[in-house]
């Protein structure tokens, strides 16, 4: 009797681990379509960390998540993951193809996971489903994947860079308007920096932040970070000026607090807030600073300023498309419930609600007309999004471009912080070396 | 299954233990186990456990290590197109960035290692030696001691972020507007500063371990070989040189090899410390191979260099290993 039932239970084990097998090696290959309707109860959905902190979003969405299980009978498991572990926590998902169903996605790491194929891609008959891809606001939709390619992700909330200065500070020191060139910027800058206070604040050590601006001073400067065949051209002489010049704002014109060089938590928002310094360049900053205290009339929002003189096929560009997407996991269990949770978060009623909540941007056209959308902030920023906003580059490989390049402004913000003086050639050795640390990067 | 196999054709064997066969089969198996296999039977869940927590990674990491493993294949490695020693070859060549920060980091790791591990000895010896008497207050400060030791390193490492931070911090809070010992605040977590930093942070972390190893072997001196010296007349000084150092060998042999091995694989000190990219100046190895390949993709390559990490770490050991043996037998 015993003896049968262990040869059952051997049987029944082998051939698990025989199908296993074979699954893991049909789940990469183009033709099969892993996952599928298993669980159509259930879903699980990784949020980012959009609010004040990660109980602070899960306090915003738990109410939308019942509505939607209220609507279709879906029961949804949330878990709002901290930015500094997204990518990571993605590409372990990807490796085991143990992950969510649904998951916020920076949106410029889209084309990179685009290339794992862990994502489930957005073509013409999924857009379907979700409405069609008209609904979308073009530029935030161009920055869901590689061009010529179905995007892999949506866009969700939509963001922009702003200049945000401290009105009260600005008249103290005698501005009647904000700086719209860089030129403007550091004589401000030096009027406003002084007795412990400085003129602008930036988050020296976040390499995210750093190559956001490296990337936009780029465009102004008519850099490219690829070439037109993807190969990497971080140390061209317009990027090489484009950073020098970032860094300078610390090392040459002293606007910066050499303190800056450590920060990486959002400190340079704080001492916005608290009026250590008197201008920041941020993505929807609102939330934080009425959270530190400040108050919405004590601060404005202008483009983030050009050159004066536009440098030969240099760009208008004064921010990325910064945003979130919202992708699907290929492997997941419940693929018409992903889609159906997919429709309802970037339908127009929670479009309104989250992006209120968020200070971010609808990326659906119909979610606009809503009053909260007509502040004076997001009417500055969605006219940033539409007429100065460019896409980071949607190359598979963006992820290390952000991390190389970021890192490497980094450095010379350290190298500026410790005295060190920061000179062309010095910023150029830092570019080079980031691009012959990418695949392809040598030549 | 396979331990079933094992033990029955021994089993088959008459033997002076083996049961009668009119006797219950329940007795009969425990009899049949009780037989030379069972030792090893007993060692069998150990292995399987080991062999799936130790060996199966480590054989996993070194077939990445020779695979071009990057997000195209992550998904799916068998699709990983096969790199040969090319992953190797690029952590090895010092003409090129990669293998020139790999060296670079690789010898700041070294001397990293030398001064935590030898500053870590030091104190700890210095400490367990001058509580060894009994004195009022004795078991407390053995406790106070043991502090950093019990602490979470999380907590711990990023408490020390915040006293070393430049605008805010307490160290230069203390050292500039009180003491008023420099006027520029100096950067501890930025440039060469961040070196001794993580120094510090790194002894202050591991002494305590020393201290307790230390601690316990001192029990074990006889007391009467102090007072015999002590009647010879030698001072403490003769004393610690002549009974205690030596008698303390067999132990700081392995509690050097050990914290050798912590200090030079440390991953969460540093990490805790500076982020995942950590200064130029203070770039250990461990966070530099992270890098290399969870921040820009490119497993193949971090595994090859944890591949010739592993290399060299067994190197040493077994080369210290050999020298410590030696000289122990010498003396």
């Amino acid at each position: 009797m015993r003896r049968t039932w262990t040869r059952k239970l051997w049987t029944a084990a082998t051939a698990t681990a025989l199908v296993a097998g074979a699954a893991a090696c049909g789940g990469g290959s183009a033709t099969s379509s892993a996952g599928g309707n298993g669980s159509p109860k259930t879903l699980t959905y990784w949020a980012s960390n959009q609010g004040a902190g990660l109980e602070a979003d899960k306090a915003i969405l738990t109410p939308e998540l019942k509505k939607f299980e209220k609507r279709t009978g879906i029961k949804v498991k949330l878990e709002v993951v901290p930015w500094s572990d997204l990518l990571n926590r993605i590409l372990a998902a990807t490796t085991s193809g143990q992950g969510p169903d649904v998951l916020n996605i920076g949106n410029t790491w889209s084309a990179s996971l685009q290339a794992t194929g862990a994502l489930l891609p957005f073509d013409d008959k999924v857009m379907e489903r979700i409405g069609g891809k008209d609904r979308f606001v073009a530029n935030a939709l161009a920055a869901a994947g590689a061009e010529g390619r179905p995007p892999a992700a949506v866009p969700l909330y939509s963001l922009a860079y702003g200049l945000y200065y401290n009105k009260k500070l600005f008249k103290e020191a005698g501005i009647d308007a904000p700086p719209a060139t860089w030129d403007e910027l550091v004589a401000d800058g030096k009027k406003l920096t002084g007795h412990g206070r400085w003129g602008l604040a930036v988050e020296g050590a976040s390499y995210t932040e750093n190559v956001h601006h490296a990337f936009v001073l780029g465009q102004q400067q008519g850099a490219r970070p690829f070439t037109p065949e993807g190969r990497p051209a971080f140390d061209s002489p317009q990027q090489v000026t484009a950073v020098k010049d970032f860094v300078d704002l610390m090392a040459k014109d002293r606007i910066v607090n050499p303190g800056n060089a450590e920060y990486a938590n959002q400190q340079s928002v704080t001492d916005f807030a608290r009026g250590k310094a008197a201008m920041l360049m941020w993505q929807a900053a609102t939330s934080s600073l009425k959270k530190q205290g400040m108050d919405a009339a004590d601060y404005g929002i202008a483009p983030v300023p050009l050159p004066a003189k536009t440098p030969p096929g240099g760009k208008q560009v004064t921010s990325m498309v910064a945003g979130i997407n919202l992708a699907v996991f290929k492997n997941t269990d419940n693929r018409d419930g992903a889609l159906k949770f997919v429709k309802f978060m970037t339908g127009k009623d929670e479009q309104r609600i989250l992006n209120k909540t968020y200070g971010s941007m609808p990326p659906v056209t119909d979610a606009y007309g809503d009053p909260a959308f007509e502040t004076p902030e997001l009417k500055t920023l969605r006219k940033v999004l539409a007429d100065s906003a460019a896409p980071l580059p949607q190359v598979p490989q963006e992820s290390q471009y952000e991390t190389l390049v970021g890192n490497a402004v980094k450095k010379l913000f350290a190298d500026a912080a410790s005295g060190h003086p920061v000179t062309e050639s010095s910023v150029k050795a830092e570019l080079t070396k980031a691009k012959q640390q990418m695949p392809g990067g040598k030549g | 299954m396979p331990a079933a196999a094992k033990v029955r054709p021994r089993a088959d064997h008459p033997r002076p233990v083996a049961p009668p066969p009119r006797e219950r089969p329940a007795r009969r198996l425990t009899a049949r186990l009780r037989g030379p296999a069972l030792p090893y039977l007993l060692i069998l869940p150990a292995l399987a456990l080991e062999l799936l927590i130790h060996i199966v990674p480590m054989a996993v990491g070194i077939g990445m290590s020779f695979l071009e493993l990057t997000q195209f294949s992550i998904r799916d490695w068998t699709t990983a197109p096969g790199a040969g020693l090319d992953n190797y070859r690029l952590a090895i060549d010092f003409n090129a960035p990669v293998g020139q920060e790999l060296l670079h980091s690789f010898w700041i790791t070294c001397a990293y290692t030398l001064l935590s591990v030898g500053l870590s000895w030091l104190l700890g010896t210095a400490a367990a030696v001058l509580t060894q008497g009994p004195f009022p207050g004795r078991g407390l400060l053995r406790t106070l001691f043991l502090v950093p030791y019990a602490l979470p390193v999380y907590a711990a490492v990023i408490t020390w972020s915040f006293l070393l931070q430049r605008d805010n911090g307490l160290l230069n809070h203390v050292i500039v507007d009180q003491l008023h010992l420099t006027h520029d605040r100096p950067f501890w977590l930025l440039g060469g500063n961040s070196f001794f930093a993580i120094v510090v942070v790194s002894v202050w972390r591991s002494w305590p371990f020393a201290f307790l190893a230390l601690t316990a072997a001192l029990q074990n001196i006889p007391r009467d070989l102090y007072e015999a010296a002590a009647l010879d007349g030698a001072g403490m000084w003769q004393q610690i040189r002549r009974i205690t150092l030596p008698s303390l060998r067999p132990v700081n042999q392995v509690l050097l090899l050990v914290l050798f091995l912590w200090t030079f694989n440390d991953f969460n000190t540093p990490y805790v410390l500076f982020g995942r990219s950590a200064p130029a100046e203070a770039d250990l190895i461990s966070i530099h191979i992270y890098e290399s390949s969870f921040v820009t993709w490119n497993f193949g390559t971090g595994s090859a260099m944890s591949v010739l990490l592993l290399l060299f770490l067994l190197v040493v050991t077994a080369g210290y290993l050999l020298a410590t043996r030696r000289r122990t037998a010498d003396a």
